[in-house]
């Protein structure tokens, strides 16, 4: 079946002559990351790139000390038929790897490694169904920008194309949700693949990068040298901005009296947050952060207005619908955040900074378009505006931040409380940020109280907050959130979870008790799928049609979600009365030899405002149920 | 919409089609036809790419088509500096009575009769698409049995190669 030569187990397990000391353990911070970005702009391979002289082993022993030569840490994966051969190498490496239970749990997890830490994350899935259950985790990598490689086996070269056992056309199948994807069926082929897939995935605008080895380049024969060419004759990501059109932009900005930043996930992967805030205060500008930019400027800032969107603030999506000039920064005018994009800020200019030129125009045209890196683009602009300031002088923003100032006083975020006497799910969330601090790590999965995760938790740091932002996957919390504590075990890591969503990917709750990944997870349990729920509410007159789950108060509560934790070796509480909240996450947060799971029984009636309803302009914001602010108020 | 010509120089890898095409599909563009082959430089394919598109998304289409990994480079071929052609074949219903007429609007379009049999003839014809449509109504009233034509083939006028340009900044 296999066209390599035969090769014993157990010489497939031992390194060969040449393989190198484990590797230093790296630092683990975002810094570091920024570190390895300045090597890699020197040579295309991630890592120290070690000079290995040529040495014969196996393709399976290519991949894994590819990994190894690139720096790799940890890994997460599952074993299968067609991976096999590379999973006996890897027992011998130093690398951690981390044995999933299910592939896309291993996929989100390695997403949440790569945001917390700024490194390329690695998942390893076998062929045929190991590598379809990858394709949710990334696509969501892919919306969401994140480095990711993910290594496939795929059965012998010899009988692609014949439905082998377990074969599937993982290449073709990801090739709408990969940045690249490569398919290798040459042992010599690894070196150059796995460097040019860490590549691709980390520079640029990142996203995930599809390996797909078949078996027979696993076992076969190949000579192995490090480091390898690169060879992307049509990848030349663009990170320097254009210093004319950085001039045009700081002569906007002199010129504009509205002006607004709008800060996307790009300054977060770009690691530009101290940049930032230095344009932000040469500017004078209000700054709205973007669901997938939570942290990268400080919540507490005076100049920040909140997020925008469709459960935004008041006074951040009328900040942009009123602006005269967007100062879009690694944002991509996502249709959650403009509504209806014709009626999108009307009155605005617009600079938009992004490292994909394919951004810029896809949905609003710009007016001065900036290809580039925020992390090189935001210090020349701050430099540019501080010169056209002095000529021209600084623009009076009193009348813009007075007007804005009394949105954010007016319309403060908030709820009510619930009639049911349950428990808000907002003073869950809003109390276990306030006792976790701004150094905790929160990931949230996808509904209801991923928007509120987003509103009532106070970031003041990038890297703080994780979420499916652009695919919206349910179940994205638990295992992002296993990832993210392996990447900063130092640091508390919640996953905020609903209960729809927790039991999509729990099963990693076993991961993390066997493996010493003491995350917390926080159900906000409503009983049902609450954002459905919420909208059938509000626009099907409450009929609510398969949302109810029997999780939470007053039902037959299957599954129990404190037996569950407690099944999976994990400490596990239920809070049914609010006076128990405080006591039970501090008791979560005194608890670090194990996972901890709190069944937080809260109101299903609680809704997620402000909303901008679907379909109308962000102008028709409501902050209530048929509640829009009033906009002529007199200040 | 108008219509636009893309050449795409690309690597000539598995699958480079398939990426092609399927974010053709994916995004929403129509595609009016696609050739590709070898070209002067091994290892790379050009791709001739027919697009109907106005302004704003012949732009789009350009930065997605440059966001393939094996796509190395992207040039829109206007009709004033560019050689655009076509191949058609064609088999038309042509007996003894009618042989000479079809054979005489073929040579006409300096088409020419590439295979006989006693009730039909096969035309071969290279042009403009304009001209070929042309062809096909004079061609129309004979019978037409069969139509199989090439997408169009396009190159930039004068002395200056694509792939040379593109390869020295790569």
């Amino acid at each position: 079946m296999s066209k390599g030569s035969p090769i014993s187990p157990s010489l497939m397990a031992t390194k060969s002559a040449g393989a190198p000391k484990a590797p230093e353990r790296a630092d683990r911070t975002a810094d570091h990351a920024v570190v390895v970005a300045d090597l890699a702009a020197a040579s295309p391979v991630l890592g120290p790139n070690n000079v290995v002289p040529p040495t014969v082993m196996t393709g399976s022993q290519a991949i894994v000390r590819s990994l190894e030569e690139l720096g790799v840490d940890d890994i997460f994966g599952l074993p299968g038929g067609a991976i096999l051969p590379t999973y006996d190498p890897l027992m011998a490496s130093s690398m951690n790897h981390v044995l999933v239970r299910h592939e896309q749990g291993a996929g989100h997890a390695a997403q949440g490694y790569a945001m917390v830490t700024g490194r390329v994350g690695v998942c390893i899935a076998t062929s045929g169904p190991g590598a379809t259950n990858l394709v949710t985790a990334i696509m969501d990598a892919h919306m969401d920008s994140v480095p990711l490689v993910a290594i496939t086996g795929q059965v012998s070269s010899g009988v692609i194309g014949t439905d082998a056992f377990q074969e599937a056309d993982i290449v073709g199948i990801t090739m709408p949700i990969t940045k690249h994807s490569f398919l290798v069926t040459d042992p010599n082929d690894i070196p150059h693949v796995m460097a040019e897939a860490f590549h691709l995935a980390s520079t640029g605008r990142p996203g995930p990068v599809l390996v797909d080895v078949a078996k027979d380049a696993q076992v076969g024969q190949m000579t192995f040298s490090w480091p390898p060419r690169v060879d992307l004759p049509g990848y030349r990501p663009v990170t320097r901005g254009h210093n004319k059109q950085v001039r045009e932009a700081a002569k906007l900005i002199a010129a504009a009296s509205k002006p607004v930043l709008y800060v996307g996930g790009g300054v977060v992967k770009a690691h530009a947050s101290a940049e930032l805030l230095a344009l932000a205060e040469a500017t004078g500008a209000p700054v709205v952060t973007t669901l997938m930019a939570k942290g990268v400027f400080p919540d507490s800032h005076p100049q920040h207005v909140g997020m925008p969107g469709m459960h935004g603030t008041v006074s951040a999506v009328t900040a942009l619908q009123q602006s005269d000039l967007l100062i879009t920064l690694g944002a991509r005018f996502d249709d959650r955040v403009t509504g209806v994009l014709k009626t999108f800020a009307p009155m605005a200019k617009v600079i938009h900074a992004d490292i994909d030129p394919a951004e810029i125009s896809k949905n609003r045209a710009a007016d001065v378009p900036i290809v580039g890196s925020v992390k090189e683009i935001i210090p020349e602009l701050t430099e540019a505006v501080r010169t056209q300031f002095e000529a021209s002088g600084t623009p009076d923003l009193t009348t813009w931040w007075a007007f804005l100032n009394n949105l954010k006083e007016t319309y403060p975020l908030g709820w009510t409380e619930p009639e049911d006497g349950l428990t808000a799910p907002q003073k869950v969330i809003e109390r276990i940020g306030a006792l976790t601090g701004p150094e905790g790590i929160y990931v949230a999965g996808v509904g209801q109280h991923q928007m509120w995760a987003a509103q009532f938790i106070k970031y003041e740091r990038p890297h703080a907050w994780l979420n499916s932002g652009g695919a919206g996957t349910m179940g994205y919390a638990v295992p992002a959130a296993m990832g993210a504590k392996v990447g900063e075990p130092d640091r508390v890591v919640w996953a905020i979870d609903g209960d729809g969503c927790f039991q999509m990917t729990n099963q990693e709750l076993a991961t993390c008790a066997i493996n010493n990944i003491p995350i917390k997870v926080a159900v906000i349990n409503n009983s049902s799928l609450g954002m459905v729920r919420q909208w059938q509410t509000l626009f099907y007159e409450g009929r609510y049609s398969n949302t109810d789950l029997n999780t939470g108060h007053d039902t037959v509560r299957i599954p129990d979600f404190v037996k569950l934790g407690e099944a999976y070796g994990c400490a596990s509480f239920r809070v049914e009365r609010e006076e128990d909240i405080d006591a039970t996450i501090q008791k979560a947060l005194e608890i670090n030899d194990r996972p901890v799971v709190i069944d937080f029984v809260v109101s299903p009636n609680s809704m997620v405002w402000p909303m901008v309803p679907a379909g109308v302009s962000n102008d028709q914001i409501q902050v209530a149920r048929n509640m829009t602010p009033e906009w002529e108020e007199e200040d | 919409m108008s219509r636009h010509t893309l050449s795409v120089l690309v690597e000539d890898k598995p699958g480079v089609l398939t990426r092609v095409a399927s974010l053709f599909a994916r995004r929403a563009f129509n595609i009016n036809s696609l050739a590709v082959g070898p070209t002067e430089v091994p290892g790379i394919s050009r791709m001739t790419v027919v697009v109907d598109a106005d302004g704003d998304l012949i732009e789009q289409v350009t930065k997605q088509l440059n966001k393939l990994i094996n796509v190395i480079k992207i040039v829109e071929l206007t009709p004033e500096s560019s050689v655009q052609r076509d191949h058609i074949l064609v088999k038309v219903r042509a007996d003894a009575a009618t042989r000479l007429q079809v054979t005489q609007a073929a040579d006409l379009f300096r088409a020419s009769v590439v295979d006989v049999s006693t009730d039909s003839v096969v035309i071969e014809a290279t042009g403009h698409p304009e001209k070929l449509t042309a062809l096909l109504s004079v061609l129309e009233p004979f019978g037409i049995r069969e139509i199989v034509q090439s997408g169009t083939l396009a190159v930039g006028r004068g002395s200056r190669s694509m792939s040379d340009r593109a390869l020295r900044s790569a």
